[in-house]
């Protein structure tokens, strides 16, 4: 299935009934990108690779192959902007692809419902698909350059991992995204791991706020301390761990400094390339995102 | 014996020489070459700020402290970042393993009292976050449609959804008889 710009489009929980501004701004950026998203009607939570799966792992695979086989019904390959959703995607085709007997056991399952399944559509990021659009030609688009913007890139973790089952380059320390917000005329600025984890993930933001907080809060003073402007991010997981995180952290120690604000990837895009902030809903965001847009809108 | 060197066999009821082929079973198959170097540890962004150890769970499963590592809370500090198991220089599925424990403690009835919570959502209504009255004001205005295009409009795709978690045992083990074990 490839080689078609119309992907099945798969939301998940977070994006949609959380940070739907997010979702806009895939929906406003990818056309003028050339590519079509068609909703992938019906599609549950993927579910989450750290939890759901923790949990019971063959009702993971039953529901993550459920969706995929939405996307291969509808003749599409699935494209998602959540890091937690890629990685449950490429890992549970991974299991089904060596391991024809679990093949078998979601198919029985999900045959009861109507769905055929082959383990045939492919799921990419949304970042694959924009990373396709050559760099020259992306050029081309920018209408108004991010000229002097300093953008902290956070990767998120099951975008790149495990490398083993990820298209990327095998390093430790990747640049793709970078090299995207540069292309703006943005800085992504060099700070202090900035291959950490968020600290939302593995069911540790749900039962141990103290601590997915205090990980957020880690890369963020990293991230100030190489005076970023913005935070950048690809996972609508992360999103939601950086934009709560420093309202709580602002709460409860008494701060007014957790105030960066916390950019999805297509929204600063979508800004580049000279489109309406209210349609990459930069309007909603839990931190504001006022100052930088009057810097750039001048 | 003959030899001079003391020997000590651990001996302890608390072990189980079963543990380790379950989780080897399940897909971390390199688990056993463990060579206690602490990478894992060290690169772990929980065990910065906490006790959790990745090391030590590692050692306990090895030596078969199963109910000591179903039971502990620690087993759910690991946010499955994924870089122990990138590090390894045995190049042990790490993460697969916590993950791995993890389905087997929830079969012996330990889970996370927000665990449950989350589950139950998942159950009820096909998201683990499902929409609220907010961002359905937040949609709207946006001009996306008001209630997304997910199981939340399709009533049929929400029954499916229900019966796969249904069959593949999701909803007793959420909502089992042994809800009272929940972990402290």
């Amino acid at each position: 299935m490839t080689g078609s710009k119309t992907y099945s489009f798969f939301l998940g929980c977070v994006m949609p009934n959380r940070f739907p501004n997010a979702e806009k701004s895939i929906r406003t950026v990818m056309p003028e990108l050339g590519y079509e998203l068609e909703d992938l009607q019906g599609a549950s939570c993927c579910p989450a690779p750290g939890v759901i799966r923790s949990f019971n792992e063959p009702t993971w695979l039953a529901l993550a192959s459920r969706n995929i086989a939405l996307a291969e019904m509808a003749g599409h390959d699935l494209t998602t902007g959540c890091n937690g959703c890629y990685g449950t995607f490429k890992e549970a085709l991974h299991i089904v692809h060596e391991n024809p007997e679990r093949l078998k056991e979601v198919q029985k399952v999900l045959k009861k419902s109507g769905i055929k399944y082959k383990g045939e559509a492919d799921a990419k990021h949304i970042l694959e698909l924009i990373l396709e659009v050559p760099p020259e030609e992306f050029k081309k688009k920018i209408k108004r350059p991010l000229d002097g913007l300093k953008v902290a890139v956070h990767y998120g973790c099951h975008l790149l991992k495990p490398s083993k089952l990820r298209p990327w380059e095998k390093t430790q320390r990747h640049s793709f995204l970078d090299n995207l917000v540069e292309l703006t005329g943005a800085k992504s600025v060099k700070y202090k791991d900035k291959y950490m984890c968020c600290g939302a993930g593995g069911g540790v933001r749900g039962s141990n706020a103290p601590v997915s907080v205090d990980i957020a809060k880690e890369k963020l003073d990293n991230m100030m301390d190489a005076e970023a402007d913005v935070l950048l991010n690809a996972c609508s997981f992360c999103h939601l761990q950086f934009e709560f995180s420093q309202a709580q952290l602002n709460k409860e120690m008494g701060e007014t400094k957790y105030k960066l604000p916390v950019i999805y990837v297509t929204q600063l895009l979508g800004l580049a390339m000279g489109l309406d902030p209210d349609e990459l809903g930069l309007h909603k965001h839990v931190v504001s995102t006022q100052d930088i847009l009057d810097r750039i809108l001048e | 014996m003959t030899d001079s060197i003391s020997r000590e066999t651990i001996d302890s009821d608390e072990m189980d020489p079963d543990f380790v082929d379950k989780i080897v079973e399940a897909g971390a198959d390199r688990i056993r070459t463990c060579i206690q170097c602490g990478t894992c540890s060290s690169v772990c962004p929980s065990g910065r700020r906490t006790a959790f150890r990745t090391r030590e769970l590692m050692r306990k499963a090895l030596l078969g402290l199963k109910d000591e590592v179903l039971s502990s809370p620690d087993l759910w500090l690991c946010a499955t970042c994924l870089t122990c198991l990138e590090r390894c220089p045995r190049q042990i599925k790490v993460t697969d393993a916590i993950v791995i424990m993890r389905n087997m403690a929830v079969k012996e009835g330990y889970m996370l009292p927000q665990h449950r919570k989350v589950s139950q959502k998942l159950i009820q209504t096909g998201h683990a976050v499902p929409i609220d009255e907010a961002n359905q004001e937040m949609r709207k205005e946006l001009g996306l449609q008001e209630i997304p295009p997910t199981v939340h409009s399709h009533k049929d795709a929400l029954k499916d959804v229900k019966r796969i978690m249904e069959e593949t045992g999701f909803n007793d083990l959420v909502e089992g008889a042994e809800m009272e074990k929940d972990s402290k």
